[in-house]
């Protein structure tokens, strides 16, 4: 008896905490109907909030799969004095308040700053500019993809890489066509988890974005904007869209893994 | 000589490999056999390029190959854990060595196929290296380094991570192959019986160092360190004095040989099988004992004995010798010795056990 209550409770829990909210969201979003809800979404200034949203999150990921698996490489390759504070400190943007890591930013790129004005001067704005949102975006999603892919590299087996060698392939083939393909599940995972995290980025990047619609109001600022001057359609609308697409990367993550493992998992 | 190393050194932590240097002549198989911890694997490594020596030279088919990066040395590799990708096909595994030196497809196809064929895995091209059997991934292994047509082939443990029954099986297979394909073929092992079986030529290794090198036969007929004596099979260390103030059958003595420097700290290598039993004194030298034990081993018998002086000894007979001398625990009897080896430690530098005159064959 008491795992049975324990297991429904669980679930209770499960269902008021995450799934009867999403739930309500949906329910919400769908009352006036199919064509007011795309009217929603193609209203100009969601569109573009989505858009931007979406396209900065991209750009932060491309960066974020390269930069944070030469991390990766790094911590676990090389010997190296303060190896262990770099360790350390590639988690401190978890614990950084955002709206923190927008104020940062803000300092030192903003246009009063020396190096915003020297950017500004060589035509570089960052803050309340797309970079600066991009920018947000990859401090609060740096660990993502270092911790994902590290303890896989951790685990490549080194004779692999050596058996490649022998055969004559150079260092960049052995990376190439023996070592990148044994962390690409995890450089997806890492890159899926960021992107996520991104799309829902407020605190941040209402610091650094300066709010202005159709340049750089992204969609969780637009949510609330719209809740703000009363239109809650609109905002609910744009937040189910945002809440598919993270979910669709979820369980798409999810497929191709169990894909992989299937086929020829040791 | 399609191997030569020339006085390799590599220190590591407490562990090195110092002043190694030996051939391989072209064609031939050759074990490295010496317990852990002696050097082998990283010699093995440093002659493919995968590790540096810090200093001495390596040399693959009369090219200088020191300073030759591991892609260009032309070597085939094997490792103890297979270390195939377990991401491609057997196929795929294969077919690496070929594709990086971007021969045409079809040539590729050909020679895969060639390849799976001589290692009976043709019908297995499809599939992952984890669907295979231990067995089956370490003949991958060889035919994906076998491939490319590599100047020599290097092994390291190949059979060290399979269970004993494959491990036979592949063993023969492996003579079997060399004898087809001869390629000239190094190989690490620390196991006697694998050296003795597989093997042409054996360097023996402790502590980083050569003992002895030779053909199997060579090297256990004429040991030249206890070192070797021990480490190619079972073997009794009886001290000299002992043995010469034993009481014999017919007062002759205990070795019919003289020591010119006996006494002192010489010792007496004999193997278990090298001794007869006898109940009675035909005239030859015969140490007297008394079997406590013993255990019968299918064609052979073992039996445990003491002598005079309290040493322990063993000797092995055949079944038919054991039956015949109506052997039982508790008899006296006298052991006649027919083979033996005498070292003597000799003060330092070199502090190591030197063979003396006297070994001794019957």
């Amino acid at each position: 008896m008491p795992a049975l209550a324990l297991r429904g409770s669980t679930l209770a829990y499960l269902g008021v905490m995450v799934v009867l909210p999403l739930a309500v969201l949906a329910a919400q979003s769908a009352e006036l109907g199919p064509s007011a809800f795309w009217k929603a979404i193609f209203d100009p200034f969601a569109w573009h909030a989505l858009k931007l949203t979406i396209s900065t999150a991209l750009v932060m990921v491309a960066i974020n799969a390269v930069m944070g698996t030469a991390t990766a490489w790094v911590l676990v390759r090389y010997e190296f004095p303060g190896k262990e504070v770099m360790n350390a400190l590639i988690d401190l943007p978890f614990a950084v308040p955002t709206v923190v890591t927008g104020l940062m930013l803000v300092a030192l790129y903003g246009p009063s700053s020396a190096l915003g004005t020297v950017l500004g001067r060589a035509g570089l704005g960052v803050i309340y500019q797309q970079p600066g949102i991009v920018l947000a975006l990859l401090f609060v999603t740096y660990p993502f993809v270092i911790r994902s892919v590290q303890p896989v590299l951790l685990e490549v087996d080194r004779g692999e890489e050596e058996a490649a060698a022998t055969l004559g392939a150079s260092p960049w083939m052995v990376f190439r066509r023996v070592t990148l393909p044994t962390l690409f599940p995890s450089i997806l995972t890492g890159t899926a988890l960021a992107f996520s995290r991104a799309l829902g980025e407020f605190g941040s990047v209402v610091m650094v974005a300066g709010n202005r619609p159709l340049e750089t109001k992204t969609g969780p600022m637009y949510v609330f904007g719209e809740i703000e001057s009363g239109n809650r359609h609109g905002a609910m609308v744009v937040s189910v869209v945002l809440l598919a697409t993270s979910l669709g990367i979820l369980i798409a993550l999810n497929l191709i893994q169990r894909r992989r493992g299937g086929g020829h998992g040791e | 000589m399609a191997i030569a190393v020339r006085n390799l050194t590599k220190r590591l932590g407490n562990f090195a490999v110092e002043d190694v240097s030996f051939e391989v002549p072209e064609g031939q198989l050759v074990a490295l056999l010496g317990p852990s911890g002696s050097g082998k694997s990283t010699i093995l490594r440093i002659i493919a390029g995968l590790e540096k020596a810090d200093s001495g030279e390596v040399e693959l088919t009369g090219e200088d190959a020191t300073y030759m990066p591991v892609q260009r040395r032309g070597v085939g590799f094997v490792f103890q854990h297979y270390a195939l990708f377990r991401h491609m096909t057997i196929r795929q595994n294969v077919a690496f060595g070929l594709e990086v030196q971007r021969l045409p497809k079809a040539e590729i196809k050909r020679r895969v196929d060639e390849l799976l064929n001589l290692v009976q895995l043709s019908g297995y091209s499809e599939r992952y290296p984890s669907q295979l059997s231990g067995g089956q991934r370490q003949r991958v292994a060889l035919a994906r380094a076998l491939a490319p047509r590599p100047k020599v082939l290097l092994l390291d443990e190949p059979f060290g991570a399979l269970d004993s029954r494959v491990r036979d099986e592949l063993r023969s297979w492996l003579r079997k192959l060399h004898d087809e394909v001869h390629v000239t073929s190094l190989f690490v092992t620390h196991d006697q019986q694998e050296a003795f079986e597989v093997s042409d030529q054996i360097v023996v290794l402790n502590r980083g160092k050569i003992e002895q090198m030779g053909p199997p036969q060579e090297l256990y007929e004429r040991p030249a360190s206890p070192f070797v004596t021990e480490f190619l099979g079972a073997v009794n260390v009886l001290p000299l004095d002992s043995i010469l103030s034993m009481d014999t059958m017919q007062d002759e003595a205990p070795l019919p040989v003289d020591f010119p420097t006996a006494g002192g700290r010489a010792r007496v290598y004999v193997r278990p099988h090298d001794m007869e039993l006898t109940r009675q004194s035909d005239g030859r030298t015969g140490w007297f004992a008394h079997v406590r034990r013993l255990t019968h081993l299918g064609g052979t018998v073992r039996v445990e004995l003491k002598l005079l002086d309290g040493t322990d000894l063993l000797v092995q007979l055949t079944r038919e010798r054991s039956r015949e001398l109506e052997l039982a625990e508790g008899d006296d009897i006298y052991v006649v010795p027919r083979n033996w080896k005498v070292f003597e430690e000799r003060p330092r530098p070199e502090d190591r056990m030197q063979p003396i005159e006297g070994d001794y064959v019957i």
